[in-house]
């Protein structure tokens, strides 16, 4: 990796090789290995670590430690969600807390510096390594695939399926002939909305925040083959740690509202209209 | 030739338009949205803890027309469609 930017690789190409996924296969049955991996890797590690921040600590006398901060972030779930569901939220307050750890484990990898990944990969073997499942169209749209299927469920098992179609086609203008057209094709579009905004916005966010890093780092590269070039090093570590500060809030904040988003969809699933 | 430098030059600027106009947009919204948050605060204080949850579910919701075009933006300029067609 660090032979290859003495002076042989333009910035165009830097960009281009720290955008390309570690592939197999190819055209529609291309699998992003790296996507994959990391996304496993760290949904196995959110869950090791939110079992055992939970069986630490005592039963009795107030938590310490990691059980309390595994508690707090439990209850702070568990009051967005009675907030907003009102029913039986056991798993929905399950699906909260993994969506919410899960997605704010995978945004956090951003922050890593941008040559490291690859150079890890790079000892393994791999030529491309992208770090971040969630900057990863496949990735996000696999999450809003789930949280449309959950969607159709929760409407079922509230409506039964029968009270469903019929919604479908008398919701929202009203059961007549005429109007099951449009009400077929509202309700298609709002449904499809949905998984849709839910996972571009997610990849927006991410992709940006990483293509934004990768920018900031050819600032410093730039540095290196100019003699005059320090204004450029001091802009990169400024204009650097601005930008990772500001990005911690957008992780954080991304992954709050990709969790509350589906409790606010299921919510407005299971009602009667 | 000409051809590839007029596509490329039609490109950019519709990469900046799109990110110009989608961000006025986006920021134009949160300030409105801040200011009604601002105002109902100073209202009722009470209320701050449930309004900023709210406010900050808004924020993302707003966020994401501007983000999904800039995501399409960076499309354009990194891997650009009208591109590929005129060379293949």
């Amino acid at each position: 990796m660090a032979s290859e930017h003495g002076g042989s690789e333009s910035p165009t190409e830097y960009i281009f090789h720290h955008l390309t996924h570690l592939k197999v296969g190819e055209g529609f049955w291309t699998v992003h290995i790296d996507t994959l991996l990391m996304s496993s890797m760290l949904a196995a590690a959110v869950a090791a670590f939110l079992y055992v921040g939970v069986r630490r600590g005592s039963a009795a006398g107030a938590p310490v430690g990691l059980r309390n901060f595994v508690e707090i972030i439990y209850e702070f779930i568990d009051s967005q969600v009675s907030d907003i569901y009102h029913g039986n939220r056991a798993f929905l307050v399950a699906l909260s807390l993994s969506l919410f750890t899960w997605i704010a484990a995978m945004n956090s990898l951003d922050l890593l510096p941008v040559d490291l990944p690859g150079s890890i990969a790079a000892m393994f073997g791999a030529g491309y390594f992208r770090v971040l499942p969630t900057a990863d169209l496949n990735g996000t749209i696999a999450m809003a695939l789930v949280i449309l299927a959950l969607i159709i469920v929760f409407s079922i098992r509230a409506k039964g399926v029968g009270g469903y179609l019929h919604e479908w086609i008398a919701a929202p203008f009203g059961n007549n002939p005429l109007l099951w057209i449009p009400n077929i094709a509202l309700n298609f579009i709002e449904l499809l909305a949905k998984p849709v905004s839910l996972s571009m916005r997610l990849f927006g966010n991410m992709y940006a925040g990483e293509l934004l890093f990768m920018l900031i780092a050819l600032l410093g590269m730039a540095f290196a083959f100019s003699i005059a070039g320090i204004s450029l090093f001091i802009g990169q570590i400024i204009v650097g740690s601005v930008w990772a500060i500001f990005h911690i809030l957008i992780v954080l904040l991304q992954a709050y509202i990709f969790m509350i988003l589906p409790v606010v969809y299921i919510s407005m699933a299971e009602e009667h209209h | 030739m000409e051809a590839i430098a007029n596509v490329q030059a039609f490109t950019a600027l519709g990469i900046g338009m799109i990110i110009g106009l989608g961000a006025s947009g986006a920021c134009i919204g949160i300030g409105i949205m801040g200011s009604k948050f601002l105002e109902s605060a100073a209202r009722q204080p009470e209320l701050i803890p449930m309004l900023q949850g709210r406010m900050f579910l808004l924020v993302g919701l707003i966020d994401a027309a501007f983000l999904i075009g800039v995501g399409l933006a960076m499309l354009f300029a990194f891997a650009n469609p009208m591109l590929a067609s005129l060379a293949g």
